[in-house]
């Protein structure tokens, strides 16, 4: 087991994505459940291999392949990809596969297209704070990604609907009610495990630079998105903001999201800047 | 070759008193075919009876007997021939299987598409097949015309769209909402219309209705035959609250529910979603109340556009539907003459003569010592075993006696040496 291993093994898992994704586009045009069976049976495929590269890595390295831009943007597609199977699993949304497959082929691709910067040692990057800051951030933000796409998939079939012009979507997508609901359970999963991760984030900095906040752009903007999910939410148990008004606020919140994952190590620097270099 | 006749009414050439004096009920179906049977110059016949049509699909012995069924049907059902010859159409061979498989597809139905007319003819060929009135031919045909009709169905969005406007309006519910059988319908009005409407989503089982009417009696009336609850007119901007979808059908001129009062009832309901369905005109659903979030109207004409716009679909998908249907049709007939006895004996010698000669090679090739003169002797031998084995059953099949059905024997001939026309998979 080497590190070449993981790298083919990577790649075989981008390609399955991939495949994936031209299964559920089939899918979306065709309607054929077997496009969609086979689509499902190819993305946990992609999944599996994609989890075995990172293991063998991480074996081979004794540490978590996060410690450049390329890596990071692989473990977060690895997070996503199980976030999805367990909502797929939990909702049958089928329809969903499609905004996942394509997410995940965009960022495996973009995983091998940037140039992977040298792995500078780092002895400060581990530990269970460390480790538990990661998983439940990278999970945290895959469930936000997927409530972002059954946002978008909401508006589609809510803009159909309310103008009255039953288009391309309003066969293919599922009921608003079953829409909104995914979206509000991807929502409230990825805002808990939010939480979680900034939390441990915030221990962990405590453990090794001795304050819990330094005041970093990226732990700014990490709080701004928690804030900004956290109204959301609010304003959707007490002020009925549900439906349209929720879905547009998970998608900005999501786009934030994104934002702070890379606009701000790329534009503003920070001690997270080291992941995404 | 066996004929096939179909003839038969339908909602186009005939109107309803007419096609209610020719419809069928399951017990003179049962009737009908015993006394078809008896008739000895009709060999299958099956009869298929709905509201929109009456046809009967026969293979006669001799000729074409058109005449004698119109008669039949004429004595059958007590009507005179001459008030309804003008209405009947017949289809023969190709036409009729054509004619079949359009019917069994939906494609001549009433509404395009619906679903009922498949489960119809299966119970039709189903009486027939209880009552031995149908054979080898009809068997097989309609066996055909189930599979063309499933395929189109598969393959065209023939089924697709809602082409009824309270058929659209559910459709519609159940895109705004996952699980009907948890939503409370309102209905404004207790006239026939809101019956109608009720009873629809009645099948598609809601959890509860409520009636709100300005003669409250009706609104009473109206609620103990759907084992619903009645509230007082003026008392609906309060059921608001509780309700999902309102069903509108009142004789009010002007909006009884306006854009203030559904803002009033949002704010209570937590912003739970809200379907109106207005089917009243003029209006009473102020339409101004789509614009706030989470509430949705649709009037009767916004439903008429889905299902005319619909309509037009399915239009595009019968031309899809019909190129499937041919090619059956094609099909169908090129096993039909396969069933004449000459093919039938070309390909049984054809079968024999190939097995003979593939296996007399495999066996003289490792024979290398034999002469010219040996190798022919041999061949000519086989070949001999061969056409006396199946002499007898081509004789049988040449002459299988008056009263038998030859095309039974040259179906079952074809199954056993397997040189049957290959079904699709």
């Amino acid at each position: 087991m080497n590190l070449q291993t993981a790298d083919m093994v990577l790649q075989i898992a981008t390609v399955f994505y991939i495949v994936s994704m031209a299964g559920y586009v089939l899918f979306l045009f065709n309607q054929k459940k077997i496009y969609q069976k086979t689509a499902l049976c190819l993305i946990s495929t992609a999944i599996l291999f994609h989890c075995i590269s990172i293991i063998v890595y991480t074996i081979t390295t004794r540490q978590v392949p996060v410690h450049n831009l390329s890596q990071s943007l692989s473990v977060a597609a690895l997070a996503l990809g199980g976030m999805f199977l367990f909502f797929q699993y939990k909702f049958d949304l089928k329809i969903l596969g499609v905004f996942a497959s394509m997410l995940l082929s965009a960022i495996m691709l973009a995983v091998w297209i940037i140039p992977a910067t040298p792995i500078e040692q780092n002895t400060v990057l581990k530990g269970f704070w460390f480790y538990s800051h990661i998983l439940m951030v990278f999970t945290g933000e895959a469930s936000l990604a997927l409530a972002c796409g059954a946002g978008i998939l909401y508006l589609l079939q809510e803009k159909g609907i309310k103008t009255k012009h039953q288009g391309f979507f309003f066969k293919r997508l599922p009921s608003l009610d079953l829409l909104d609901n995914v979206g509000y359970t991807c929502l409230t999963t990825g805002f808990v495990l939010l939480t979680i991760g900034l939390v441990t984030g915030f221990v962990y900095a405590k453990t090794i630079w001795g304050r819990f906040w330094s005041g970093d752009p990226k732990e700014i903007f990490s709080v701004g998105s928690w804030i900004v999910y956290a109204a959301l939410l609010h304003l959707r148990l007490y002020s009925g903001w549900r439906g349209r008004k929720s879905a547009i606020m998970t998608i900005i919140g999501f786009f934030i999201i994104i934002f702070t994952f890379l606009g701000v190590n790329m534009l503003l620097g920070g001690h997270h800047q080291a992941f995404t270099k | 070759m066996s004929k096939i006749i179909l003839i038969g009414a339908n909602h186009k050439t005939a109107p309803v008193e007419l096609r209610e004096k020719l419809s069928f009920s399951s017990e003179e179906i049962v009737t009908a075919l015993e006394f078809l049977k008896q008739d000895k110059d009709i060999k299958e016949s099956l009869v298929f009876s709905t509201c929109n049509r009456t046809e009967i699909l026969y293979i006669p012995e001799t000729g074409e007997q058109v005449n004698k069924m119109i008669e039949f049907v004429s004595r059958h059902k007590n009507v005179a021939v001459s008030e309804f010859k003008d209405a009947l159409y017949t289809y023969k061979d190709d036409d009729a299987v054509l004619h079949l498989f359009k019917v069994a597809s939906s494609l001549d139905s009433m509404v395009v598409g619906e679903p009922q007319i498949l489960g119809q003819i299966k119970q039709a060929y189903r009486i027939a097949v209880e009552n031995n009135a149908s054979g080898v031919l009809l068997n097989r045909l309609m066996h055909k015309s189930f599979s063309v009709a499933k395929k189109v169905r598969k393959e065209t969005g023939i089924g697709d769209n809602a082409v009824s406007i309270s058929y659209a309006a559910i459709e519609l519910a159940n895109k705004i909402f996952s699980d009907l059988s948890q939503k409370t319908v309102l209905l404004l009005g207790a006239g026939e219309m809101a019956e109608l409407a009720v009873e629809h989503l009645i099948s598609n089982k809601v959890k509860q209705i409520i009636v709100a009417n300005r003669t409250f009696k009706n609104a009473v009336e109206l609620a103990r035959k759907f084992n619903g609850q009645a509230v007082k007119f003026e008392e609906r901007e309060d059921a608001l609250k509780d309700v999902d979808i309102i069903i509108s059908s009142t004789g009010a001129t002007e909006y009884v529910l306006t854009r203030d009062q559904v803002k009033r009832a949002m704010k209570k309901r937590h912003h739970q979603t809200l379907f109106f369905i207005d089917i009243a005109v003029p209006r009473d659903i102020d339409p101004q109340i789509n614009s706030i979030s989470n509430a949705y109207v649709y009037d009767i004409d916004d439903l008429k556009n889905i299902v005319e716009s619909n309509i037009e679909q399915r239009g595009k998908e019968t031309i899809k539907a019909e190129r499937y249907i041919e090619e059956a049709v094609v099909k169908f007939r090129k096993w039909l003459e396969s069933l004449a006895i000459v093919p039938t004996i070309k390909a049984l010698n054809d079968k024999m003569s190939s097995i003979v000669e593939i296996e007399c090679n495999k066996t003289l090739s490792s024979l290398k010592h034999l002469s010219k003169e040996d190798i022919e002797a041999i061949k000519r031998m086989t070949q001999a075993i061969a056409s006396r084995t199946i002499h007898d059953p081509i004789l049988f099949l040449r002459n299988t006696g008056d009263h038998r059905d030859d095309s039974l024997y040259l179906n079952v001939t074809r199954q056993l040496f397997n040189i049957d026309i290959p079904e699709e998979k």
